[in-house]
């Protein structure tokens, strides 16, 4: 099928992909995140400063293309370039990790849900629905403060509490699985529950999943930033642009730069990440195919 | 719909239990408490200071009693704010919070319902794309960007309002906080009532509307209004709840006297009953609000009035 066009030959993830390649903004997106993503590894890498070493001949130099700091310093003298960086690199790895979690928990919970149904499905849900009028951020909050801020802690926390809209999302599209012919086929042949929902559910679940997972991931971020924000997330003098956020905001009347560049960064990594899941999960709804709502 | 109503508060019962359950244990059971200090004291009055709180006796007690307490209404005594109710810190911080909330809930759903049947009305073109961009740009700026931001421009740059601080009765101090935290659900609701007002206007009956011809202004409000609304109502469940713990941020920044700033201190000084007590309260007011937006939703929605 080589140097096929678009047809109905074409398999869903290849369609996926020309879809999104047809949208300006998904690709500009994701290009933007990559950039971002190989500044915040390379960087730190490679710049002389480090993100912890405090000069005190250097404190608060404004952002210049001369003088080596590029986007000047911080209340200690410390480069802003490369803790913005050690920021973004933070954000990610949250963001992506955590996503992780939910989504393993979230798929998992909701499949089982759906596919055993019954008494099963009424008591998992169930769980759910109490644990949607739990409020969170308080929890987290609480989580945090009691086991010492560490630094796992803010996976395990994050990755625990949001994992139920995925749960619901799962569910739901398992039940339309569970009526297609190749499962009876598959239960005709005596194939038992949990194969049945790692080899013949979870796979057709991959396209929403991956949605939903990319649109968790700036939930996450979000979520992180807060805590940091809060105080509550990494140590100093490691940085999170959440915890680089509270430091400009206290620095902000007389160097508003040291708020405006992390605060930008953040903006930045969760609009590119807003626009990649939407513009994926147009593009793997196949009622979209005509551009209907653009 | 009262077996709906009384299905739904015999569920609330069990689920505040749960709430209440969780932060107890987890307060109670880790290392380190509320009166753990780096200056010694005589162990006489240490003691003394557990036994007034009941510090001292078995965590299975200390829970009935709290459990006893909490069903007549009653928070406890706080630790850390010395001959004070956790009922009283609740009953100053409130009115704080229910203020900034009201009028940030408010904003959000006037601007964004507006901006998003401008934009359904001409989908694709300025007019849709300019408010959905900004839309976007509200969703991906979290409130404890925006609020500095806010406060850098209007409270430090142009001095037209305070930068912080409360006193009450004064609207000047209300609007920065809740305007700061009505900027996300404005955008959120844009969305959602864009494409939902897209949906509705694509229907037969809108056509068949028009083709009666009924002006456009009748056929928007009398025949697209009811279904734009409602997926609406149900995001106003989480949106609610989200308003209700994100205010803990716009204290944090404003420096309000909230109950969300009273939580914020009262788990990092360990104050037990301050940190239960509230997260009972947001528990308690998430189901409550939920529940009244679930009665909105079958107010809308005949067919959810008939199956329920």
């Amino acid at each position: 099928m080589s140097g096929a066009t678009a047809g109905p030959a074409d398999g869903p993830w290849r369609r996926c992909a020309r879809r999104l390649r047809a949208r300006p903004g998904a690709v500009a997106a994701a290009a933007l995140l990559a950039l971002i993503a190989a500044a915040a590894v390379l960087v730190p890498m490679l710049s002389p400063f480090d993100f912890a070493t405090p000069s005190w001949t250097e404190i608060f130099r404004a952002p210049a293309l001369r003088g080596g700091h590029l986007f000047g310093t911080d209340s200690l003298g410390r480069d802003l370039l490369v803790r913005v960086m050690w920021g973004c690199r933070i954000s990610l790895l949250v963001g992506i990790a955590a996503s992780l979690i939910s989504v393993v928990i979230g798929a998992a919970w909701g499949a089982v849900a759906g596919f055993v149904g019954g008494r099963v499905d009424g008591t998992l849900m169930r769980i759910v629905d109490v644990l949607y009028t739990v409020p969170f951020i308080p929890f987290v909050i609480v989580l945090e403060v009691l086991f010492g801020r560490h630094f796992l802690m803010v996976f395990i926390a994050i990755g625990a509490v949001s994992w139920l809209d995925i749960a619901r999302i799962v569910r739901g599209q398992t039940l339309s699985i569970r009526e297609h012919e190749y499962i009876d086929a598959a239960r005709a042949l005596g194939v038992r529950t949990g194969a049945m929902i790692w080899r013949h559910v979870l796979p057709n679940l991959g396209g929403l999943v991956a949605v939903y997972a990319t649109l968790a991931i700036p939930g996450i971020i979000l979520f992180e930033a807060l805590l940091s924000f809060l105080g509550l997330g990494v140590h100093a003098p490691l940085a999170s642009l959440g915890s680089l956020v509270a430091e400009g905001a206290n620095e902000m009347q007389a160097n508003p730069y040291l708020l405006v560049i992390p605060a930008t960064f953040l903006a930045a990594i969760i609009l590119c990440l807003n626009r990649l899941g939407d513009a994926l999960r147009d593009a793997l709804d196949p009622r979209h195919e005509q551009g209907r709502h653009d | 719909m009262l077996r709906f109503l009384l299905r739904r508060l015999l569920i609330a019962v069990p689920t505040l239990l749960v709430i209440a359950t969780l932060a107890f244990m987890l307060l109670h059971l880790t290392p380190g408490g509320p009166f753990d200090s780096d200056k010694v004291l005589v162990p006489q009055i240490q003691h003394a200071i557990e036994a007034r709180y009941h510090l001292d006796e078995p965590v299975w007690r200390q829970y009935a009693r709290y459990l006893g307490e909490l069903a007549r209404g009653d928070f406890g005594p706080s630790f850390q704010y010395r001959n004070t109710s956790v009922n009283e810190l609740i009953a100053q911080g409130l009115p704080v919070d229910a203020t900034i909330g009201a009028v940030a809930m408010l904003l959000a759903l006037a601007l964004g319902c507006t901006a998003g049947f401008i934009a359904a009305t001409r989908p694709g073109s300025w007019r849709d794309r300019l408010p959905m961009g900004v839309a976007m740009l509200g969703i991906s700026l979290p409130v404890f960007v925006t609020a500095p931001l806010l406060i850098l421009v209007f409270a430090m740059r142009l001095h037209w309002l305070p930068a912080g601080d409360w006193v009450a009765g004064s609207w000047r101090h209300v609007l920065l906080p809740a305007v700061a935290l009505a900027l996300p659900y404005t955008a959120y609701i844009a969305r959602i009532v864009r494409s939902a007002a897209i949906d509705a206007l694509a229907q037969p009956y809108i056509r068949g509307a028009r083709a009666k011809g009924l002006p456009p202004r009748l056929v928007v409000l009398r025949h697209a209004l009811r279904p734009t609304l409602m997926p609406l109502v149900s995001f106003l469940g989480p949106a609610l709840a989200g308003v209700l713990t994100g205010s803990i941020v716009v204290e944090q920044v404003f420096g309000l006297p909230g109950i969300g700033h009273l939580f914020v201190t009262g788990a990092l000084n360990r104050d037990y009953t301050v940190v239960t007590g509230i997260t009972v309260l947001y528990g308690a007011l998430i189901i409550g609000l939920n529940l009244l937006v679930d009665l909105c939703y079958a107010w809308l929605d005949p067919r959810v009035r008939a199956r329920a």
